[in-house]
């Protein structure tokens, strides 16, 4: 959709605001541009619907290179909301939502019923909100119906410069959700600027990372998050933030990926014999679909051998388990409250798909504030 | 005969009240026509001087300039280039009505927010849908402005008219002068005065009518 090639923007005063950007965001994607000020991530924004103009280097848009194209055409086929707003003041929000396609020549029929199509969708009544001025909205109306001006025109690509900047933290966080949900029904190319990295996080499906005009980092949020690349990403996505993330990594992530196994039918010497040979304190009883029946730990054996003869009979009837999906550290408060030692994982069918042990919790403690830290899984509860 | 009686006498006479009327239209026609020649050609320069940011200094400054001469020596001037009559006293008044008209138009339009202007270019409007669709309607106001304050000044000034024989309403007042007589006077005097006010309260009424709902105070 948007395909940066080795793009320079100097300004007269020589100062190199991008530095050979190489960049590629796709269909559909809602790619964050984020940094601290003078990162060169606006003048890069801007640069797609060339209110700037690269110095060196090219930029498509559709495959095409936007030097070749009329501006004017260009700008009219790219949504843009800037963080002012810019409301026409004269215009009422009729006219300000209809404005791109009536440059484009849609006749009046069609324009206002897109209107009326766009102002439901971030919850204004038309018949209330189209002919009042933008000055009788409030900040946040004010700035849905901007949203709302940008798409007027159905366009594929959307770009917006820190476009809830000015509003105040609620507003700002109702209008994040909307354009979430907006995004989700919708499905553009949004390339969206800001310096606010819980908007980032929240918002994107790729955060690209600048700093002094160049890409520090290009990933995920998950990516950043939990590999930044250097300190500088680290000390900008904070601390915290990381080892909330951490928290809330899933338990698959952590979980050992084969625990040993045995059918309930197995002799205690047997299964005695398989912990032995595995250097491991327990064994998760299943079914022959590896469907989970329970846990058996090795104390367990221990007190039962001599009125028990298989694990079927020893094993504790519904044991507790958690879903694939869940975060480790819920995971490790219900082993805590409900002093366990292991806990199965599994699927929505009840199949067992991994452990999580005590030692889970060590390697958790070992990834948090160790940004390039990502240790294994570790035996199945060696240290328990 | 003392001289309430001599203004009274004056004030009655048919022949001044006819003065009046003639003179009242020959006044409105020597102040509209340089104020709406001033707006065709100060509103333009105007956004042309917002274009070409340099010029508007010196600009501004040489229109500054021509404000400040004093009206007599100004209308004196014209007559040995352009003779006597209405069109030396036009001219002059022309020159006169440019600067509230510039000044006003190049703030007003300066003063349109930065954000509305890059949010129409990153729209796709041309530069003409920018100038016609949002900076002049914002700027609506200030410009007018500008014309009424030119429109009340030229009023005044062309009662000046009648010292290079164009006529209006400065000639009763120039009798006045001549003959001593504070009836002449008034019967000039006071209808300027009207017109100036009637202007400025019609064109701020015409202000506000023209004014979208939105920008309005």
């Amino acid at each position: 959709m948007i395909r940066f090639e080795e793009v320079t923007k100097e300004y007269p005063d020589g100062t190199r605001a991008v530095k050979n950007l190489n960049l590629e965001i796709r269909k559909g994607e809602f790619v964050c541009l984020i940094g601290p000020s003078g990162c060169g991530k606006t003048t890069t924004l801007k640069m797609v619907n060339r209110l700037v103009e690269p110095t060196r280097g090219t930029i498509y848009v559709d495959g095409q290179d936007i030097m070749k194209v009329d501006p004017v055409h260009l700008r009219r086929r790219i949504g843009y909301v800037i963080q002012q707003i810019g409301l026409f003041p004269h215009m009422t929000i009729e006219e300000n939502i209809a404005l791109v396609p009536r440059l484009l020549g849609w006749d009046r029929e069609r324009c206002r019923r897109r209107v009326e199509e766009l102002l439901p969708l971030v919850g204004l009544d038309p018949d209330q909100y189209r002919h009042r001025y933008p000055r009788e909205l409030s900040g946040g109306q004010q700035q849905r119906v901007g949203v709302l001006r940008a798409l007027a025109a159905e366009p594929d690509l959307i770009l917006m410069d820190e476009p809830f900047g000015a509003l105040d933290p609620i507003t700002r966080e109702a209008l994040q959700d909307e354009l979430k949900k907006l995004q989700a029904k919708l499905h553009k190319t949004i390339l969206f600027v800001t310096h606010d990295m819980d908007e980032a996080l929240k918002l994107a499906d790729r955060i690209v990372l600048m700093k002094d005009g160049e890409v520090v980092q290009d990933g995920s949020p998950e990516d950043l998050l939990r590999h930044p690349a250097n300190d500088f990403v680290a000390a900008f996505i904070g601390r915290e933030r990381m080892a909330q993330a951490v928290g809330a990594t899933p338990v698959e992530e952590l979980m050992i990926r084969r625990p040993v196994t045995a059918g309930p039918s197995k002799g205690l010497a047997e299964a005695v014999q398989l912990m032995r040979q595995k250097r491991v304190d327990s064994v998760v009883v299943v079914d022959e679909d590896n469907r989970l029946l329970g846990v058996v730990t090795a104390r367990q054996i221990q007190q039962h051998r001599d009125r028990a003869r298989t694990l079927g009979e020893i094993m504790s009837g519904e044991p507790a388990c958690v879903e694939v999906g869940a975060p480790v550290t819920e995971a490790l408060q219900r082993m805590f409250v409900e002093r366990l030692d292991h806990l199965p994982v599994v699927d929505r069918e009840r199949r067992l798909v991994g452990l999580i042990t005590r030692t889970t919790l060590v390697d958790l403690l070992s990834r948090e504030g160790w940004p390039n830290g990502s240790p294994g899984g570790s035996g199945q509860g060696v240290s328990a | 005969m003392n001289e309430w009686e001599r203004v009274l006498r004056v004030l009655t006479d048919p022949a001044v009240h006819r003065a009046v009327w003639v003179q009242t239209g020959q006044h409105i026609y020597l102040s509209v026509v340089p104020v709406l020649a001033a707006a065709l050609v100060a509103v333009p320069l105007g956004v042309f001087l917002t274009r070409a940011r340099r010029l508007a200094e010196p600009v501004m400054n040489l229109v500054g300039v021509l404000q400040t001469l004093p009206s007599l020596a100004l209308l004196a001037f014209m007559i040995p280039l352009l003779g006597i009559g209405r069109l030396p006293a036009m001219t002059a008044l022309f020159l006169y009505a440019l600067l509230p008209i510039l000044r006003n138009t190049y703030a007003g339009l300066r003063a349109v927010d930065p954000a509305l202007i890059e949010a129409g270019r990153g729209m796709g409007m041309t530069s003409w849908q920018l100038l016609f669709l949002v900076e002049l309607p914002l700027a609506f106001r200030v410009i007018m402005s500008g014309i009424r304050v030119a429109t009340v000044l030229i009023i005044g000034w062309a009662t000046l008219a009648a010292y290079v024989g164009a006529g209006g309403l400065g000639d009763l007042i120039l009798t006045g002068f001549a003959t001593v007589s504070a009836g002449h006077i008034i019967a000039g005097g006071v209808p300027v005065t009207l017109l100036a006010i009637l202007a400025d309260w019609a064109l701020g009424r015409l202000e506000r009518a023209v004014t979208p709902r939105g920008i309005r105070v």
